[in-house]
């Protein structure tokens, strides 16, 4: 039996316990994160989409539960979601296509990320609430 | 490394993952990323314009053709990237047997999911 069969514990790697959290590192996990939110969200439209084809009393009882508090923290939550892994899509896109590598950009790009994302947010909950009267 | 393997490098690594299929997910989740950016902020900004709407109206917005197709896009686009994300979490953290399963069950869920969805977005142009 040869040495490599041997199964040695060894540290893992990245060490994430033991890293200073980045701007980079973080928005690499925030847009995993948002990616499997909104995977959950995804879910809630069907069930909306199913509940209007049901009929107005079930469509109802949807409305009526994104219109509670609870509901309106969770849609609330998943808008910053889903505008946070928009931008961080989008600035993915630009590095595929070869953009924005410097480090500089790269803190550029990841603080428009933030910024875009709450700006966008915060506009369309507001946007909402006047509609809504 | 087995010194005593009669093997070449190259038979020991056949079989262990190639490039073969990887671009292959890899652009896809580009393609339906770029379709994305305008399905779901069309949807968005719909969902927004509606708030306080009643039945009537929604359905009755849900029913014109341009966006009943939209959405049924939407669905298809947005289940397709959901699958093609989460494959990639479920491979980095389910390292048992249990990633077997769990890679299914997505799949499955992500077709019945969308299934679902379109069925539902057809039956409020025929029927709603």
């Amino acid at each position: 039996m040869s040495n490599s069969t041997v199964k040695r514990i060894r540290p893992l790697s990245p060490n994430i316990q033991i890293y200073r959290p980045q701007l980079t590192s973080v928005l690499s996990i925030v847009n995993r994160i948002t990616g499997i939110v909104l995977s959950v969200g995804a879910v809630v439209l069907v069930v909306w989409l199913i509940a209007a084809a049901t009929g107005p009393q079930a469509y109802a009882v949807v409305q009526g539960a994104f219109t509670s508090r609870l509901g309106r923290i969770v849609v609330f939550g998943c808008t910053f979601a889903f505008f946070l892994h928009l931008c961080g899509g989008i600035r993915h896109l630009f590095w595929d296509a070869g953009y924005g590598f410097d480090l500089r950009s790269i803190y550029v790009s990841g603080w428009t990320v933030v910024a875009a994302s709450v700006a966008l947010t915060v506009a369309a909950c507001l946007t909402s609430l006047i509609i809504a009267g | 490394m087995d010194r005593q393997s009669m093997r070449s490098p190259l038979a020991r690594a056949m079989g262990l993952g190639s490039a073969k299929e990887g671009v292959e997910h890899w652009w896809m989740e580009r393609v339906s990323a770029v379709a994305l950016v305008p399905l779901t902020l069309w949807f968005v900004a719909s969902i927004i314009a509606h708030t306080g709407s009643d039945y009537a109206t929604f359905i009755a917005w849900l029913r014109m053709p341009l966006v009943n197709i939209l959405m049924i896009l939407l669905v298809i686009a947005l289940f397709y990237h959901t699958a093609l994300g989460l494959r990639v979490v479920i491979e980095d953290y389910v390292h048992s047997w249990i990633k077997f399963g769990a890679l299914a069950a997505m799949h499955l869920s992500c077709f019945a999911l969308a299934a679902a969805g379109i069925v539902a977005a057809l039956r409020i142009v025929f029927y709603g």
